[in-house]
């Protein structure tokens, strides 16, 4: 399976990456870059309803705490608890190991309106 | 996402934006070192360095760090001799300047006529005796306009207040300092904390102080604009050196316990209230006869309503500026004015306002962050102890 085709991204820098009928939802690397160090990230339980664009999770950087909105409809099924105790995870492995949630997706269609990675690379050319 | 995210973005995309905004002379310097910019009281600043926010927070508590603070307010109050020029601050400010020396300098505070703060600021006495009768003011930023205004308003005839836009201002903090500025500057390493020379970086003349913003050792270098790149690139030579953002600015100064204009004092906020009345020598509160006195000398001896203390959460989640900060059961009894992350403390730090009941060091109370009460503790400030220059005793 190609992993990069399946992986869909927001304007707000959310990404999703499409396995089955899951998503896994964390930052881009040009989040992180923005945000700069992170401190702490809160995390939602399992079983959590989320409608497309609900905040899904928070993350803080030295400066400031932002929004993680749910990037498609779903319910969480796991959250990355590795996280809590090394939140400077999400600066070194933001489309890796430093996931947020994983999202049961309850409406694909939603995917559709999002980018692509090649189409979310020149979003991000477009911004600096 | 949304929130911080979306304002730096602001920050990054709309240059024009940022057109009217003011650079300071070492805004070259800054690109160069692949500063990010933020808009910070009408200038674009550099915020932080390609290294971020928790890297130079550390290299300045472990070395030598360097911050453009040319943004702050230069000014020169001046009158026929000391006496003259002092008294007529001393009626505006509650800390002693009259009794400074030559060369030394004083934290204090331009009070309103209702004992509010209109803003905090560094005065020195003339650095010798031929310019005696001159005090060299260093204000905020955002407060230049009222400041010069309000102190112009009430100066006596024959005293006039200059401000001085020719002269840029670096710090050097952190334990290195002393080391990496006597090597160009051996005038500096002679000077106690609080104390303020005329000397020459390089050929280059400056005023020089050992004070600063961060908790640790360090100067304060004031120098014509036109010769600021030069001093501060020679720094930045040095391996112990390394540029620092207003992001680390801001964390070291909050675990210093030191107070940030605009969030932890400002018009409102008495002296007393903002647990400042160490700045408010023993004769002054003797003999009282300055802006909001009788405000402040009733506080000092009856007490204030609300106190401004150190927060320590319990957990990770920091607690930002506008927090609310509950009792036990419930009420309200507080509000977070500055508040975020402690790199060198390892954890959340913040300061507020609570009702003085409240106040004692270990007071259990409650943060509300995002809609969820979470604990915490009244705690003593510092959070990182001061290191501060002190002279040894021989």
């Amino acid at each position: 399976m190609n992993v990069m085709s399946t992986v869909r991204y927001t304007k707000d820098h959310e990404y999703i990456r499409i396995e089955g009928d899951v998503g896994t939802v964390g930052i881009s690397d040009y989040a992180q870059k923005q945000l700069g160090d992170i401190v702490f990230v809160e995390l939602p339980a399992a079983g959590k309803v989320l409608k497309q664009g609900d905040e899904a999770a928070v993350v803080e950087s030295v400066k400031a705490a932002s929004e993680i909105n749910a990037p498609v409809n779903g319910e969480v099924v796991e959250s990355n608890s590795a996280l809590e105790d090394n939140p400077a995870l999400v600066n070194e492995d933001p489309e890796g190991g430093a996931w947020f949630l994983k999202l049961k997706v309850a409406d694909s269609g939603q995917l559709d309106a999002l980018m692509d990675a090649e189409a979310y690379a020149k979003f991000v050319e477009g911004l600096d | 996402m949304s929130a911080s995210l979306e304002n730096d973005l602001e920050t990054n995309h709309h240059k024009n934006a940022t057109d009217t905004l003011k650079r300071t002379p070492l805004y070259d310097l800054h690109v160069e070192l692949g500063a990010r910019f933020v808009p910070f009281t009408g200038y674009e600043m550099p915020v932080q360095y390609p290294a971020g926010i928790i890297a130079e927070h550390q290299h300045t508590r472990e070395k030598a760090g360097l911050f453009d603070v040319s943004h702050m307010g230069q000014a020169v109050l001046k009158g026929p001799d000391h006496e003259a020029v002092s008294r007529a601050l001393e009626a505006l400010v509650p800390g002693a300047i009259a009794s400074l020396g030559l060369g030394r300098m004083r934290y204090t505070l331009l009070l309103n006529d209702q004992g509010g703060i209109i803003d905090d600021l560094m005065v020195t006495r003339s650095l010798s005796e031929d310019d005696d009768g001159t005090l060299f003011l260093v204000v905020n930023a955002a407060r230049k306009t009222e400041d010069y205004a309000y102190i112009s308003e009430n100066l006596p005839a024959g005293i006039s207040i200059v401000p001085d836009e020719d002269r840029a201002l670096i710090a050097l903090q952190g334990p290195a300092s002393v080391e990496v500025l006597s090597a160009k500057c051996p005038k500096a390493a002679s000077l106690g904390f609080m104390r303020a020379t005329s000397a020459e970086f390089d050929g280059i003349d400056c005023h020089v102080s050992r004070s600063g913003y961060t908790g640790e050792d360090g100067f304060e270098i004031s120098v014509p604009a036109k010769n600021v790149a030069t001093i501060a690139r020679a720094l930045l030579d040095h391996p112990d050196v390394a540029p620092i953002g207003l992001g680390a600015r801001d964390s070291l100064r909050l675990e210093a316990g030191l107070s940030l204009y605009g969030h932890d004092i400002d018009e409102t906020t008495s002296p007393v209230e903002a647990d400042l009345a160490w700045t408010i020598g023993k004769a002054r509160r003797q003999a009282g006869g300055f802006a909001g006195a009788d405000r402040i000398l009733r506080e000092l001896a009856e007490g204030t309503g609300r106190l401004k203390v150190g927060i320590k959460p319990e957990g990770r989640a920091p607690a930002r500026e506008g927090t609310v900060v509950q009792n036990c059961e419930g009420r309200e009894i507080g509000r977070i004015t500055s508040g975020g992350y402690g790199p060198t403390f390892g954890g959340p730090v913040a300061m507020g306002y609570v009702e003085a009941g409240f106040a004692a060091g270990g007071t259990e109370l409650r943060l509300i962050v995002r809609g969820k009460p979470h604990s915490t503790k009244v705690a003593s400030l510092p959070f990182v102890p001061h290191r501060f220059y002190r002279a040894k005793k021989v």
